[in-house]
């Protein structure tokens, strides 16, 4: 009776559970989502940059790399969900840096002492990168089809949602990391770059790691995003086995991984 | 409203551990208006932090709003409002979008959001910026929209972490009216702190002194003066009646303590009076009575810098810049 006093007046206490945390989720998204629909260049910039990519390295792979390391796929059916799981790594591994602005003023911490839920401020920023990966993703695979790209669309959105899982993962760690780095920048961008490119070269995203000596093949083994960068190849190509499904493994066990360590980091200090 | 006993902080800073928050007990009232004083590094703020979830505390209890900080953080988080140190609106957000989020996260539905934002737009003068990124926004701009954010779920109980600190005159007194005026109209209990004197004397009905992780008052501005510190009474007599005013301004004086100064063939007695407003008009009598009457007299009412002064040595308004 007292705590129904001491209530907001028109604000309802809301009850803790999944239910809540979904909602949360879409509040933090749509809020990270109101700087692109209030500010829709950045969209179009980053539809342009694969592309970009797309064209000028794509036709250097197929020249310098005989067509058999790609077991006799074009080198475009081969390099392109290659460059959709690179988008989800570059952008999702970003979470923290959008942070660490609203870490400097008072902006992080005003949201802490609302009543969202902790996993929600990160799967709803971790969301907020990979969702320009769906229209990315789309506009990429429409343009490659004059160049010989078979489009399986329902394959292509379930590799989405796919690397999606797995961008709320590496989202979350990026997070965790702006957050242990807090006024120390520098710090964030160096151990993000650092991690980023070993990550990318030994999943085979660039150059097939098939070619490379054995070390590296046992070192990709190890590497999540070689499970992602094998999935989405399979599922692109109109494939849907036993690589999509190790994809979906690693992809959860990284968005576990990635929540647990975050919510830690943001309780390490705060209730 | 808040009920906190042995609250404790203790930060360890390159293996040493700092105490920040020594044990404090506060116990607040709903509709009470109290504001925390004290220096810089006093423990204002990471008291508050706790009564906030922002910190874990490392030892204590706190009670707000009829919940436990450490049971039910989130409990806590929806029944409080909170308007930090730093500015609250993300950079690149419209205020407007900006109110509405915060308003959506407390569970509003976005038509009450909107309305409720457009309203406290139109009351803190912030209307026509609305469509404004909040980095284009000034400093006073930018803290009336952190009060606005703060105030969009209608809490019933208000934590303001120094208000207004780097404000003009001018905003500080519109910051006050809008926070009076809320008060007023829905009986919010608010706590805030402060280290501007002049704050927390006219503005809080309650002062909580802190020092060094404790607090060492706890009062009415109004009382702590008179009890700690005394009005300060000057007096100026002729040479010759100095020894007859000596003994009855000494008696009268907190501590017995006066001082004396002279001047061309005048001296001059300072002294603490305790509720000297009330006892001046006597001890004029006396001293005319005794053939001794006073040349000159002042009679300065203390302020909450002499309180400070009273109880640590130390005055606020220079420890305040350490």
């Amino acid at each position: 009776m007292q705590l129904q006093q001491a209530t907001a007046a028109g604000t309802a206490v809301r009850k803790p559970g999944l239910g809540r945390i979904l909602q949360d989720t879409k509040y933090v998204f749509w809020r990270e989502m109101l700087l692109v629909i209030r500010d829709p260049f950045s969209l179009i910039f980053s539809l342009v940059q694969p592309l970009v990519f797309l064209a000028l390295f794509g036709p250097l792979l197929g020249a310098a790399v005989g067509a058999e390391a790609f077991g006799g796929e074009s080198s475009l059916q081969w390099f392109l969900p290659g460059v959709v799981v690179m988008i989800a790594l570059f952008g999702t591994s970003m979470t923290g840096s959008n942070l660490q602005y609203e870490l400097m003023t008072g902006s992080y911490e005003r949201i802490l002492a609302t009543p969202l839920s902790r996993s929600s401020l990160l799967i709803g920023r971790a969301l907020k990168e990979w969702a320009p990966l769906v229209l990315q993703g789309l506009v990429i695979a429409l343009a490659s089809i004059p160049f010989g790209f078979v489009f399986y669309p329902l394959h292509v959105l379930f590799g989405l949602v796919v690397i999606g899982v797995f961008g709320i993962g590496l989202g979350a760690l990026s997070y965790a990391l702006a957050l242990v780095t807090q006024g120390k920048e520098w710090v964030f961008w160096g151990v993000q770059q650092t991690l980023l490119f070993p990550l990318m070269i030994l999943s085979g995203i660039m150059l097939p790691i098939e070619a490379g000596p054995r070390w590296m093949q046992v070192l990709s083994l190890f590497n999540p995003l070689t499970y992602m960068v094998n999935a989405e190849r399979e599922l692109f190509a109109g494939g849907l086995g036993s690589d999509t499904l190790w994809g979906v493994v690693a992809a959860v066990i990284t968005a576990v991984v990635g929540l647990a360590v975050g919510v830690r980091v943001i309780k390490r200090s705060t209730l | 409203m808040i009920h906190t006993s042995k609250l404790t902080k203790t930060f360890t800073v390159k293996k040493e551990k700092i105490q920040a928050v020594k044990g404090v007990d506060i116990d607040v009232e709903r509709g009470e208006l109290v504001a925390f004083l004290g220096p810089n590094g006093a423990g204002k703020s990471t008291t508050l932090r706790m009564l906030t979830t922002l910190l874990a505390p490392t030892s204590g209890a706190a009670r707000v709003a009829g919940v436990d900080v450490v049971a039910d953080p989130a409990g806590v988080r929806s029944r409080i409002g909170y308007i930090g140190q730093g500015n609250g609106g993300g950079h690149s957000y419209r205020v407007i979008d900006e109110l509405i989020m915060q308003g959506r996260f407390y569970g509003m539905n976005t038509t009450d959001a909107r309305t409720r934002a457009e309203q406290l737009l139109k009351s803190l003068e912030l209307e026509d910026l609305k469509k404004r990124t909040v980095i284009k926004l000034s400093g006073g701009q930018r803290r009336r929209m952190d009060v606005a954010l703060g105030l969009m779920h209608s809490p019933t109980l208000l934590f303001l972490d120094e208000p207004s600190t780097g404000m003009d005159p001018q905003n500080r007194a519109n910051l006050w009216e809008h926070i009076m005026r809320m008060r007023l109209e829905h009986g919010t209990t608010i706590v805030l702190t402060t280290h501007y004197l002049e704050e927390a004397d006219t503005m809080s009905e309650r002062v909580i002194v802190i020092d060094h992780g404790e607090i060492i008052a706890d009062n009415t501005a109004g009382r702590l003066k008179s009890d700690l510190a005394g009005d300060l009474l000057a007096v100026e007599v002729s040479a010759a009646a100095a020894a007859k005013v000596r003994g009855l301004l000494g008696r009268a004086a907190a501590a017995g303590e006066l001082e004396e100064t002279a001047y061309d063939g005048v001296i001059r007695f300072r002294l603490r009076l305790p509720d000297g407003a009330r006892l001046a008009p006597g001890l004029l009598k006396d001293m005319n009575d005794a053939g001794a009457p006073a040349l000159r007299l002042e009679l300065k009412p203390p302020t909450l810098d002499d309180v400070f002064l009273e109880l640590t040595g130390r005055s606020l308004r220079e420890g305040g810049k350490v």
